[in-house]
């Protein structure tokens, strides 16, 4: 632990601490460019230079130099302020100032570190040199003008993304950035590579010129394209929501976002149900909420009511939807859109319980049917780290690029109850030994993973190795809740009444009752539905939602709902006076409190606790996995399919089409 | 000018190229670049493979050598690294050639001390033989590219054209190298004026008495001190 002085204040840092983060723990701020803390070091932009004795009578990268006992080091010194001053104008030298009309204006790091390091005008007389576009993908924009060659974007798609196709061509005065041949950079995580960017060079392309960043709202919330709990800011203005970026939670998404959570929410004023309807004479009608009320009331369900959850829903609205249910004499509630129906009666086997953060500690990892790079972007990331701390990975199921080295054991279930000896030998010594289980298998051989857990010695006092993936935002949540049955969606199938909470990936034609569907996107449940009543989408209400480790996590309201759409909850409460079965809350802290005192674990944010008793399931498995639930990454869910940018992503990225660029 | 020299086009050059493998001959040597490099480090070989690669294309296309996209793809899958590692490499040294260049590739310093010593007139003679910069001649023979210092200063001017240096040029002994050149045989290498290595121009004149053996000076050096 080497002790040194910054600017005269003594300070600690850990062992292989820079100089850098030294000043950092003194509270001085260091300007840097290619700095950052979750890539490599590369030090090659020379902004973050200080004085540092002993050592040479010169400045030097704190970046890139190590902390080291009775260092002072100094960041104040006029000898600092004018190398900074240096190297800020050598950086300018070939940079556009092109401010006013770059997207990046106004959250630009050279923007802000020029006001203090800037000299008011520039000395260089000689022509700027001029970088031709370089075409990335539907996702990035590039103006590679203004690119300072941090190679931040080139070292993130390396180390974090996994996908090594940006990279800088050509050296000295002609070096620029790229992706291979400019093709279009095949990562889901493309979109973070625009936050990286210290300057305008990368930006969002679905979002040019939308916006001026200062004039934006900005809303904390929690994502729901997939089941991670991506910690989100949606940035809107008046009624609409303009983009939606990652917030830091080291214990869920670091500060990383893939592209759906990102660029989907175009598909926010897309496609939207912003009126009730009726369904008259096969044909959806628009009508008044009472007419719609009425029609539901109508209904005659004998206590035979159901409610599905849909993927994107939050759990006051499925605790709103429960408490009707219930209230009506049904019971049946189901989650599991697609008809899964593994056994839930212990949550802890169905949960990831080494935690999004545990999985980069893992020493051995198994996967069993599983395409985490489109099922958990984040948790690949994970596992990628994971594997430069010395993981050995090795999964089961149909071989797919998962951006690292993989030991495929064929896609035979069978294998599970007789792993060969390399898997054995890696899990034996390990100490925090990982399965992790994914859609494909949890039907088939939810039990035989199980039996993993002895065989492979996967809990421990201090560490539970036994993990599932879900797709859904909703389901555990929706878990906690009791959205499950015994049979899975079959069950429901015969109800009289049932309610599709923006339930769009349900076999419509199995329920032959009364469907009523409430959702926010024309998609494909409003094309089956008798009744259509108007919610919300995750950016128009505030929810809670649980995480696929258990984490229950609060998301805040961006915008309004369009048109006559309403929060879900409160759907459910009209509807109820309606249909004569008045719900016992007015509000949403009233339905929360409710929802506290039916379920208490989801009362405070944080992990819920989820105990390990796992079912004894039968511990054989047979067959093959044939393929993983996930189609096409880009179109999951009825926000994504209602968004442009999205369905280009798809064509270009899944199905190879290649769109040529207009010149700009 | 920060533009990327023109990468000729993709499809052509892949249909030409894409079939690209090893001759006996290189692969053979290829096997052997790779041994000097312990497992998991065959990234190293990425600049020797690349020059073997650029060879070979020379050789079948009868030129100096280029190196086509398919051909730097191959380089990466024999190393197993990512294509755009490969192509970072072949785009940084400018001894790979990115498009086609000709039978011989005349490559004339244009740095200070070569200015000093009269590459202008390589440069004429060049012109004059028909070459322009940048440009192959017509028959396909000569390439020509002005390039920075080859670190030849102390026998400037100078040129280097495919795997030999040819130095103390001026106007005739450039013509004369290309004029040789130009009928098919083999213009002597090296210095134009004679001179041995980059010796003083009219022969040594200190430490003489080691030009051809080697001689032990302490004794005398010692005397003269002393004196
Ligand atoms: S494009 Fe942006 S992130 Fe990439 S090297 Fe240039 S300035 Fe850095
Ligand atoms: S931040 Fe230190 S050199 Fe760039
Ligand atoms: S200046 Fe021409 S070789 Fe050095």
């Amino acid at each position: 632990m080497p002790k040194l002085k910054v600017d005269g204040i003594e300070v600690e840092v850990p062992q292989g601490a820079t100089v850098l983060q030294a000043c950092e723990a003194a509270g001085k701020e260091i300007p840097r460019f290619c700095y950052h803390e979750r890539l490599s070091i590369a030090g090659n932009c020379r902004m973050c230079l200080v004085e540092v004795k002993p050592g040479p009578p010169k400045p030097q990268a704190s970046c890139a130099l190590p902390a080291a006992d009775n260092q002072e080091v100094f960041t104040t010194t006029p000898m600092v302020k004018h190398a900074r001053e240096g190297i800020m104008e050598f950086l300018l030298i070939n940079h556009p100032l092109d401010c006013p009309i770059c997207d990046q204006g106004g959250e630009c790091d050279l923007q802000d570190q020029s006001v203090a390091y800037g000299r008011g005008q520039s000395r260089f007389a000689e022509n700027k040199r001029a970088v031709t576009e370089k075409y990335m993908g539907p996702i990035v924009k590039t103006i590679m003008t203004r690119c300072i060659q941090c190679t931040r974007c080139v070292r993130f798609a390396e180390e974090v993304a996994g996908v090594e196709e940006i990279g800088a061509i050509y050296r000295g005065e002609n070096m620029q950035i790229t992706s291979y041949l400019e093709e279009a950079v095949q990562s889901e995580l493309s979109g973070n590579t625009v936050d990286l960017c210290p300057v305008g060079a990368l930006t969002h392309k679905p979002y040019a010129y939308e916006y001026r960043p200062w004039e934006l709202k900005k809303t904390l919330t929690i994502d729901v394209h997939d089941a991670l709990g991506t910690n989100i800011r949606l940035d809107s203005r008046g009624r609409q929501v303009l983009r939606a970026l990652p917030r830091v939670n080291e214990d869920v998404n670091e500060e990383w976002a893939h592209d759906k959570t990102r660029y989907a929410v175009d598909g926010l004023v897309r496609r939207r149900l912003d009126r009730p309807f009726v369904r008259k004479d096969g044909k959806l009608v628009p009508v008044s909420w009472n007419e719609a009320f009425a029609a539901i009331a109508a209904v005659e369900h004998g206590g035979s009511v159901a409610a599905v959850a849909g993927d994107l829903v939050d759990c006051e609205t499925m605790f709103a939807a429960k408490t009707l249910v219930t209230a009506l004499g049904g019971s049946r509630l189901e989650g599991r859109q697609t008809g899964m129906d593994y056994d839930t009666s212990s949550l802890g086997a169905v949960a990831f319980n080494s935690t999004i953060a545990g999985t980069e500690r893992a020493d051995a990892i198994l996967l069993v049917g599983t395409n985490l790079r489109w099922e958990a972007p984040l948790v690949n990331t994970r596992i990628r780290k994971a594997i430069k701390r010395g993981a050995k990975v090795f999964a089961i199921g149909p071989e797919t690029e998962l951006t690292y080295k993989v030991e495929w054991l064929g896609d035979d279930l069978g294998v599970l109850s007789d792993l060969p000896q390399a898997v054995l030998q890696a899990f034996d010594g390990a100490e925090r030994p990982m399965v992790i289980v994914g859609p494909a298998a949890l039907a088939g051989a939810h039990g035989a993973a199980l039996g993993l857990v002895d065989t492979l010695g996967l809990v421990k006092p201090d560490w539970n190795g036994f993990n599932v993936i879900h797709l859904a935002a909703s389901r555990m949540g929706g878990l906690m809740l009791g959205y499950a049955s015994k049979g899975g969606i079959a069950d429901l199938h015969d109800a009289r009444l049932t309610f599709f909470l923006g339930a769009d990936e349900v076999d419509y034609t199995r329920f032959d009752g009364f469907k009523v569907y409430v959702g926010h996107h024309g998609d494909r449940g409003a094309h089956h539905a008798d009744v259509v009543l108007p919610g919300a989408t995750y950016a128009e209400k505030p929810g809670t939602y649980v995480n696929l480790e258990g984490r229950v996590q609060r998301g805040e309201r961006a915008v309004f709902p369009p048109g006559d759409a309403r929060e879900d909850w409160a759907v459910f409460r009209a509807l109820s006076d309606a249909m004569g079965a008045t719900l016992p809350f007015d509000s949403l802290p009233a339905l929360r409190e409710e929802m506290y005192a039916a379920v208490p674990a989801l009362r405070h944010p944080g992990l819920a606790n989820y105990e390990w008793s796992p079912p004894s399931l039968g511990t054989t498995a047979t067959g093959r996995i044939e393929g993983y639930p996930i189609q096409d990454f880009y179109l999951t869910n009825a926000i994504c399919r209602a968004s442009p940018t999205m369905q280009r992503c798809s064509a270009e990225l899944v199905h190879g089409e290649s769109f040529a660029e207009a010149a700009e | 000018m920060a533009d990327a020299p023109a990468i000729p086009d993709e499809a052509e050059v892949r249909a030409r190229w894409g079939a690209f493998a090893w001759s006996e001959d290189s692969q053979r040597k290829a096997a052997e670049i790779l041994g000097r490099y312990p497992a998991g480090r065959q990234q190293s070989a990425s600049i020797p493979l690349l020059d073997l690669a650029q060879r070979q294309v020379g050789a079948e296309t009868k030129t100096q050598g280029w190196l086509p996209v398919p051909v730097i793809e191959f380089v990466a899958r024999q190393i197993g690294v990512p294509y755009m590692r490969v192509y970072e490499v072949a785009t940084f040294y400018t001894m790979f050639n990115l498009a086609p260049v000709g039978r011989y590739h005349v490559q004339v310093c244009g740095t200070t001390p070569c200015v000093l010593a009269g590459s202008d007139d390589v440069f004429a003679a060049c012109k004059n033989h028909g070459l322009s910069k940048g440009r192959t001649t017509p028959d396909g023979l000569f390439t020509l590219t002005e390039v920075e210092c080859m670190g030849n200063c102390s026998n400037a001017p100078m040129m280097q054209i495919n795997d030999d240096n040819f130095e103390d040029l001026d106007y005739d002994s450039t013509t004369r190298v290309l004029e040789t050149l130009a009928r098919g045989e083999t213009p002597k290498a090296g210095s134009q004026t004679g001179r041995r290595s980059s010796e003083p121009a009219g022969g040594p004149t200190s430490l003489t008495a080691m030009v051809n053996e080697n001689h032990d000076y302490r004794g005398e050096w010692n005397t003269a001190h002393a004196g």
